[in-house]
């Protein structure tokens, strides 16, 4: 089905609500996700993992395991190869294969509770089950540490022996639980304080969240006995599985060829390996298909929750509400391997103002928890919580409204962020300024309500990126991009594909191909998917009309430059009554006969993702008796730049904002003295339900990004930025209290609420 | 241990099939039915991402045993479209793009058809407390309540 | 593992009597599969009650209600002289888990669960519900409040099941009505729950009350110093104090990770108070 577009320039379906092509197959539950694969003769694979946070793994003794009937294969550290320390960027953080392959499966220690430890192939799950029961692990149980101060103290336990901080001098001689620490600035952060009529200076803390996808990690995969490997898997990026698992199981790149089934969920927590090298190893050991699939506690306790972190923020402004200083010191927890998102969160603290001394350090610190993946904007939503409770201090000290007094610092074109470039066009004032006229803003509010605005900012990313387009013999044209669609892209595709061949958006069939089918695509994260993806097909298009404007000069014996291709058909520049303009469905009838198939591919590393800047508005009500807060109204601005799909825009916008609603209220990681994760599962831990959100209104904002066709800014990553600011910033108004500790949970709010009014005087 | 044999009505069509005692109905509708429409997201009645109705009750079949629904009528999502056309949920799903990733969309679609066969006209309230126990983490909920608002509106016109 | 499903009492009885391990009574499974999945428990054999009449029926009895330990929250839901009788037990019921939850979860399974934040119970004890049991050497009845004596240990006997509920005839101008504290607006385990039950006279004075909380202590409590504190008022300011300050003082919570000692016993202060005016304003309006 369709919706004819009423887009402008030319766009018929670019900007419009089409329905999604893979839309018919999600609503009557025939799409396939990672566990719904399976093939003949398949085998469950089920991993042991440790029960220590901290641990020293002696010996393993997997006999029994192996003995049993139905077992067809064990692996452990020993069908791993060791992997040299070696630092190499995936997606907006770096990867160091030792730490990847230590990760997946443990080798001298077990660093956090759950990390695997061993693995089972066998004949049913009842069965594997079983298996692990009798591997006898010994294990040298070691103290441990999980909170980031904690952990940078001196005397901590450590847990890797040959960690030395990077970034600090002189270079330390004895290894700690700090892997980095780094820093920008620009000015002179000391003469900004000295020219601030107003300084405020406050500590935060946030505690370790989870992407929350409803789709537990899954895969299926199978490996000849020419060693060639076929994998399907839910992940946002093929092609990153591919290369983490050639490289982990010493295996040539094109011989694993890995489809992406449709993923349900990932946020960034599925753009690393967890099975998928266990898998390999088992069904190659094995002989047979694997089948592995997380239960939800395995995904809670062994795949990868964002940092847990400690934040102070010191920021000086005049009298007039200029900020003229922004100083912070963010503290990141790692997980049991380095690579805290603490880079990004360093670099996007202060990123929407303009200020002009500007110095952000961060420590990049390991503890006894899950390794971090990514997690939507990783790094950003907790250092920009931080500034956002600030500058709303600010505002009130000053007595500048608090849209008033972001949109005199507002980063614009021509800024220089502290963190390196100027910036082009950017959409943060049009957020502003949007959210000021709306009807929300103006809307009075009650006792014990209150209003809280935030703004954030998320830098997006371009990258490799590989589309075909193939004109098929009845003029539909099959598109497959690589980068897995995990909310949507494939309208997009479909709509811009439609548009650069003026064809029929039905006549567009988007797949999302296999490894072997495209070259290289980075995965889909740093909201970039549409945003390159989109690029790609223009430059696929091209090559299409170009290849077809040089056929019929040959067919009309004319010159290519003489022949455009408009309005979906090739005509000459200047109409000619011995030619008749052929359709994209006229030259696919002879595409034999003129040169043979018809069909571009875009390669390119795109450049010029544009930022996306957002504000939020927000109101809720405190229960003054008991803590509990309900979000009464929410408003989301944000830029765009071109919404290719409105509809999945606002989704974005509206997504993100929940789980921020959910982050700042109710949901963290609790681990009990012993180590162990005490809610690792849906009944603990506490995602926004139905009910416990508002509608959630949803205004794009369109300021273009010049580097793109379309003015395409990415848009997926900014809306989890400003929800914890904006808020804390509505608690604020609404209790007289500022809450610094994530989440703010009922009973924090409470006990801050008796320490304010004391017992009786909060009540009624 | 002899497996149970079971005797059902799923989707309309009769079914049988042998399963084990610990076995849940959603693992026989996988991995013995091969209907892998429903989902399993926590296999603790959490998440609502395996819902079907039993004898017309909405349940979480991961709470269910296979050999528990012997003689009784099961609806998956894969029986909601009745052959090409969709159920209007369905349909205004699609058009509200009440669906990002969709994993939680057959849950959801399942609950709300309930829904609407006990209260047409709920208000939204109503609808967001029915739905509390789908979780979806990549809409917001917005424009799946925004969708069940309109096929009810849609279904009350008939 | 083994399933059975008989469909008499007496036939669940003799299915008990005579595992030798562990064997487990299912109703709705909503505890039970969970349970299972998670390896807390293996049974060697699984009992459904849910094929015998006297657990699935809600029938009238000497004026009171019989509600078999089998029956669904839905179900409890759309039973509507029940509700307008008990709205209390029924509301609570219907507060456990989701909409799916309370499609199979039942009265029996959810105290026999042996969580004293268990949604129906506090409910069940103000209304002043006695529990039938049967096991092999017969039936006896047991108030409700004696049959958790803590968490997961029941004053059950090896072999009893429970097969019934009995709610005492209600008087006139008498209501009940369960509130909990959760931090979402649904699907959380209670962090308090508070059951009231109220009967006043016609000029509006509490006659007759009683009140139990959950969550805050080993077993779910019957309060008698909180039913205390309102009987013979009206429920004014003053009593709601005492009746607040009774409540607080008889909570012996736990430091969870779903609330801290503190917080449950302020909550459970308001709680009290809030279910009582709510029951209050039920009574007086029938």
């Amino acid at each position: 089905m369709t919706m004819a577009g009423n887009g402008t320039n030319g766009q018929q379906y670019v900007g419009t609500r089409t329905i999604r092509p893979d839309g018919a197959d999600k609503v009557t539950g025939r799409a396939r996700f990672g566990a719904d694969y399976n093939l003949a003769g398949q085998l469950i694979g089920k991993v042991l993992r440790s029960p220590h946070p901290h641990a020293r793994i002696v010996s393993i003794d997997t006999s029994k395991a192996e003995a049993l009937p139905g077992v067809k294969a064990v692996i452990t550290r020993d069908d791993f190869a060791d992997m040299p320390s070696e630092f190499i960027p995936a997606g907006e953080m770096m990867m160091n294969y030792k730490d990847v392959t230590r990760n997946v499966m443990a080798r001298e220690k077990a660093l956090y509770e759950g990390h695997a430890v061993a693995a089972v192939a066998a004949t049913s799950a009842v069965i594997a089950k079983k298996a692990l029961k009798l591997i006898d692990v010994t294990y040298d149980v070691l103290p441990h540490v999980i909170d980031v101060v904690e952990a940078m103290q001196p005397g901590a336990p450590i847990l890797h022996d040959d960690l030395f901080t990077v970034g600090v001098e002189p270079k330390p001689d004895r290894p700690s639980n700090v892997a980095k620490r780094v820093e920008i600035s620009q000015g002179d952060i000391d003469a900004g304080f000295k020219r601030a009529d107003v300084i405020v200076e406050r500590e935060f803390k946030t505690a370790p969240v989870h992407q929350g996808y409803i789709e537990p990690h899954a895969v299926l995969a199978t490996v000849s006995e020419d060693g060639s490997a076929e994998v399907w898997v839910s992940t946002q990026g093929h092609y990153i599985v591919r290369a983490h698992c050639a490289r982990l199981l010493g295996m040539d790149i094109g011989k694993i060829r890995v489809n992406a089934a449709e993923i349900g969920g990932g946020f960034g927590g599925k753009t690393v390996v967890y099975l998928e090298p266990l898998a390999l190893a088992l069904s190659r050991k094995a002989k047979r298909p694997v089948k592995m699939v997380m239960s939800r506690e395995e995904v809670f306790k062994a795949s990868g929750p964002t940092s847990g972190a400690v934040v102070k923020v010191k920021m000086g402004a005049t009298k007039d509400g200029k900020f003229v200083a922004g100083w912070a010191e963010l503290k990141y927890q790692a997980g049991a391997f380095q690579g805290s998102p603490v880079q990004p969160g360093v670099m996007c603290a202060y990123a929407p103002y303009e200020i002009e001394h500007v110095k952000v350090v961060g420590y990049d610190v390991v503890s006894n928890r899950p390794k971090v993946a990514a997690y939507r904007a990783p790094g950003a939503p907790i250092s920009e919580y931080a500034v956002e409770s600030v500058v709303d201090e600010i505002a009130k000290k000053l007595g500048i409204d608090p849209i008033q007094l972001r949109m005199m610092n507002a980063a614009h074109e021509g800024t220089k962020a502290a963190y390196g470039p100027k910036f082009g066009p950017l959409g943060l004032e049009e957020t502003l300024n949007s959210i000021k006229k709306t009807e929300h803003w103006n809307t009075p509010l009650r006792k014990w309500q209150g209003r809280g605005v935030a703004s954030g900012f998320w830098f997006n990313i371009g990258g490799e990126t590989c589309v075909s387009l193939t004109v098929n013999e009845d003029g539909t044209v099959s598109l497959m991009a690589g980068t897995p669609d995990i909310g949507g892209l494939r309208a997009s595709l479909a709509a811009v594909a439609a548009d650069e061949l003026g064809i029929p958006y039905d006549k567009v069939r988007p797949i999302i191909g296999d490894t072997g089918s495209l070259g290289f695509n980075f995965l889909t994260g740093g909201s970039r998917s549409a945003f390159s993806g989109s690029m790609a097909i223009v430059e696929a298009a091209k090559q299409i009309k170009s290849e077809l404007c040089a056929r019929a000069a040959k067919l009309w014996e004319m010159k290519p430059d003489e022949i455009e291709y408009a309005g979906g058909h090739v005509k000459p520049k200047v109409a000619s009554e011995k030619v008749t303009p052929m359709s994209l469905v006229d030259f696919a009838k002879v595409a034999g006969k003129t040169g043979g198939p018809i069909g571009g591919v875009g390669r390119i590393n795109a450049q010029g993702a544009g930022p996306s800047l957002g504000t939020h508005l927000v109101d809720l009500e405190v229960d003054p008796e008991t803590g509990r807060v309900t979000i009464l109204r929410y408003t989301v601005a944000q830029d765009a730049g071109k919404a290719l799909h409105p509809a999945y825009v606002e989704g974005q916008f509206q997504g993100g904002a929940v789980q921020g609603i959910g982050w700042a209220l109710n949901e963290e990681y609790i681990y009990g003295a012993d180590g162990k994760l005490q809610n690792a599962g849906f009944l603990d831990y506490r995602m926004p339900v139905a009910s416990d959100v508002p509608k959630i209104d949803a205004i794009v904002v369109e300021v273009a990004n010049p580097r793109h066709p379309y003015g395409v800014r990415g848009v997926g990553e900014t809306p989890i930025v400003p929800p914890l600011g904006a808020i804390a910033n509505a608690m604020e108004n609404a209790t007289g209290i500022r809450f610094t500790e994530l989440p703010m949970s009922p009973p924090k709010v409470l006990k801050a609420l008796k320490e304010k009014y004391g017992a009786g005087g909060a009540g009624r | 241990m002899a497996k149970h044999h079971v005797e059902a009505i799923v989707n309309g069509d009769p079914v049988e099939f042998l399963c084990e005692t610990e076995e849940t109905l959603l693992d026989v509708l996988r991995d013995t039915l091969h209907l892998t429409g429903s989902k399993e997201g926590c296999s603790s009645g959490d998440c609502g991402a395996c819902s079907v109705t039993l004898d017309g009750r909405l349940v979480c079949s991961c709470l269910v045993l296979g050999c528990e629904v012997g003689g009784r009528t099961i609806e998956t999502i894969e029986g909601m479209a009745k052959g090409e056309t969709l159920h209007p949920l369905q349909q205004r799903f699609l058009e509200h793009a009440a669906l990002q990733c969709g994993i939680c969309t057959p849950g959801f679609l399942v609950a709300s058809k309930a829904l609407l066969e006990r209260n047409p006209n709920p208000t939204e309230t109503e609808i967001r407390y029915w739905l509390a126990g789908n979780l979806c983490r990549c809409t917001g909920y917005d424009k799946i309540i925004t969708a069940v608002q309109d096929a009810a509106g849609a279904m009350r016109k008939g | 593992m083994r399933y059975e499903a008989p469909e008499s009492v007496q036939g669940a009885v003799a299915l008990l009597a005579a595992a030798n391990g562990d064997a487990r009574v299912l109703a709705g499974g909503t505890d039970l599969l969970v349970q299972m999945r998670a390896d807390v428990v293996e049974p060697e054999l699984i009992v459904d009650i849910k094929r015998i009449r006297e657990t699935r029926a809600v029938t009238q009895e000497n004026g009171g209600w019989r509600i078999g330990a089998a029956v669904t929250g839905a179900e409890l839901k759309e039973h509507a002289p029940l509700k307008q009788a008990w709205p209390g037990v029924v509301e609570a019921a219907n507060l456990i888990g989701s909409t799916q939850v309370q499609g199979r979860a039942t009265l029996g399974g959810n105290l026999c669960n042996g969580s004293p934040a268990a949604d129906s119970v506090p409910a069940l004890i103000a209304a002043g519900a006695v529990a039938k049991l049967a096991g092999p050497h017969g039936q006896r009845d047991l108030p409700v409040e004696d049959v958790m004596l803590g968490p997961r240990t029941l004053a059950l006997r090896p072999g009893e099941f429970v097969v019934s509920f009995l709610l005492p005839p209600r008087p006139p101008r008498s209501a009940d009505a369960y509130l909990r504290f959760i931090p979402r607006t649904e699907m959380d385990i209670a962090v308090v729950g508070a059951g009231v039950s109220i009967a006043v006279d016609g000029a509006g004075t509490i006659t007759a009350a009683r009140v139990s909380l959950g969550a805050v202590a080993p077993r779910v409590l019957l309060v008698a110093e909180a039913a205390q504190a309102i009987i013979g008022s009206r429920l004014d300011d003053a009593a709601q104090e005492r009746l607040a300050a009774a409540a607080r003082a008889a909570c012996r919570p736990i430091d969870d990770k779903r609330g801290t000692t503190e917080f449950r016993v302020d909550v459970a202060g308001v709680l009290a108070r809030r279910a009582a005016l709510i029951a209050m304003d039920r009574a007086r309006t029938r």
